[in-house]
């Protein structure tokens, strides 16, 4: 099954005096076709767990198994296949010279797809933008059409596996509820597993089943999101977080 | 920005604004015409620049004389006539003079552009391609390879370009393909240096990274992903150093270690001139200018291209 094992993952960036350890003794596991939140703030190791897993942070010790395979140190293409990444900005993840038709078309080609043409207006359907999309440049893109693009680009090897980074924290709040849609609806559609990593309580409670706390690179709590939206947290850390998610809560008068 | 200029075309009476349109459509139908559009609206920034456009003006004028310098020289730019030597400017029949062997500075000059664009395009055809490659692999791979390669690198820059042009010269032998070989040796490390500086930034960002998570390898990143990004900065960079490149070779020239006698390289004419500056100054003066003119017209033509191809700005 090809699901995500992550087994006392540590990782670390730098060596000797400027070792910094990003994550600790990391474990979890994610199902195939489930949908698994990590929250937790900024610096607290989150991102860092899907760079060790696509092989961004070269420095990690302990099991990683995605894609149907046990990870080592570099990534087989059949990975690469099977696992695919949406970044955070799509401001910064589509290159500024390439047109929407050069990104799709480069990476069709490297995994080796034939009718590369009809994959491309077929990819920009999927992901709710027309064909008239097709040959336009990143700058002439809204933030939310980027990462509809940068979606597509994710889905073109036909992954079982989807990690998204923050995948709606640089838009406008009206267009993140139409990318988090979009992305519910793909994962109905195509049967991925999610493992999204966001600070954003509301939205991993909207699209994920499970989620774990993260705090200084460590996970301190795995709950249901039932859970969570129950606010019965185990953890006090979680409880601070879960508190703080409910905004401005007017202080009770003392008397 | 691109609706005012769609608007004032409305009137849809010949081809060319259909043209336009076709041109400064927001959703392109193929990708040629994405390529063309893209580079049309370069080119309309470009145009919006008036100093650009006569920088530009100036360098096409250049070319066309080079082209056609049979047909503009009114003389022989090698014909000796030492009873018409030294002519001042406006003689009849030799407009800007002659020199001291009494040829026609004019059609000297007019010959000469030939030599000056040959200088050019072999320099800006060696130079930031080597420093291109250098830089990018040097960023890319990073560790001992950019270790080494830096320090070359380094070596070369230690030295001023023309003492070091001067050095190469005199080890091959005076002579314009040798002098164009020195300048190009010594022009590359700069390139080098802003191509990896580039690369090291690119190479962190996501757009890069997403790449990498579809089985790319090094070259393919290198070739496809950097290059493009880096070889922008490197044209304005290379525009701007066109004078510099201009005034060493007509350093060269002068020192008589360039353009040999009686080649009419412009280095070579100031450097004739200089025994009669005092009393027949235009002998050194008018090739001087033309160097200027020349010069003046890269550097602001390098300005505008700024403008255009900087992707930092080009995002709007």
């Amino acid at each position: 099954m090809s699901g995500i094992v992550i087994k006392d993952l540590d990782v670390w960036f730098g060596s000797g005096r400027d070792r910094v350890d990003a994550v600790r003794s990391a474990s979890f596991e994610v199902a195939q076709g489930d949908s698994f939140g990590l929250v937790g703030e900024s610096g607290s190791g989150k991102s860092t767990i899907l760079r060790a897993l696509t092989g961004l942070a070269p420095d990690w010790r302990g099991k990683m198994q995605a894609g149907g395979e046990l990870l080592g140190k570099s990534r087989t293409r059949s990975f690469y296949k099977s696992v695919q990444m949406v970044f955070q900005d799509p401001y910064a993840s589509l290159h500024p010279r390439h047109s929407v038709d050069q990104v799709l078309s480069e990476t069709l080609g490297l995994h080796g797809f034939s009718g590369i043409d009809k994959r491309i207006v077929n990819l920009l359907d999927d992901v709710g933008l027309g064909s008239s999309f097709r040959f336009r440049y990143p700058h002439q893109l809204s933030g939310g059409q980027r990462q509809r693009v940068a979606i597509a680009r994710a889905l073109a090897p036909e992954p079982q596996t989807l990690l998204l980074d923050e995948p709606t924290s640089a838009l406008d709040v009206s267009v993140q509820a139409e990318i988090l849609n979009l992305l519910t609806d793909l994962r109905a559609a195509r049967n991925l597993t999610y493992l999204m990593v966001s600070h954003d309580l509301a939205v991993v409670g909207h699209m994920c089943e499970r989620i774990a706390v993260m705090r200084n690179g460590e996970i301190v709590e795995i709950m249901s999101v039932g859970d969570m939206r129950a606010m019965q947290p185990v953890h006090e850390y979680t409880k601070q977080l879960l508190e703080s998610s409910r905004g401005y809560v007017r202080a009770e008068l003392s008397a | 920005m691109t609706n005012p200029a769609a608007s004032r075309n409305q009137m849809p009476e010949s081809d060319k604004p259909s043209l336009r349109r076709w041109l400064l459509t927001d959703t392109p139908a193929s990708r040629r015409q994405a390529r063309l559009a893209s580079l049309y609206q370069g080119w309309l920034t470009l145009k919006s620049n008036k100093l650009t456009m006569i920088g530009f003006g100036i360098l096409v004028t250049l070319v066309l004389v080079a082209i056609l310098a049979p047909w503009l020289a009114p003389h022989d730019p090698f014909a000796q006539d030492l009873g018409n030597r030294l002519k001042p400017l406006w003689t009849d029949g030799f407009l800007l003079g002659t020199d001291s062997l009494g040829r026609d500075i004019l059609s000297r000059l007019i010959y000469g552009s030939r030599i000056t664009l040959y200088i050019v395009i072999l320099v800006a055809l060696i130079a930031p391609v080597v420093g291109l490659f250098v830089g990018t692999v040097a960023g890319y791979v990073g560790g001992w390879a950019d270790m080494i390669l830096m320090r070359i690198t380094d070596i070369f820059l230690a030295f001023p370009r023309l003492v070091l042009a001067l050095a190469f010269v005199a080890a091959l032998g005076a002579g314009i393909e040798n002098a164009v070989l020195a300048i190009a040796l010594t022009a590359w490390p700069p390139y080098a240096r802003i191509a990896r500086a580039e690369t090291l930034t690119i190479r962190q960002s996501d757009y890069i990274h997403a790449v990498k998570l579809q089985g790319a390898g090094a070259l393919r990143i290198i070739t496809r992903h950097i290059w493009p990004l880096c070889i922008s900065s490197l044209i304005v960079r290379v525009t701007l150093d066109m004078a510099g490149i201009i005034l060493a070779a007509a350093g060269l020239g002068f020192l008589g270690l360039g353009a040999q006698p009686p080649s009419p390289e412009w280095g070579a004419m100031i450097s004739e001139g200089r025994k009669f500056i005092l009393d027949h100054w235009w002998i050194a003066t008018m090739p001087g200018l033309a160097i200027f003119t020349v010069s003046l017209a890269f550097n602001l033509l390098g300005d505008g291209l700024r403008d255009v191809l900087d992707p930092k700005d080009s995002g709007e």
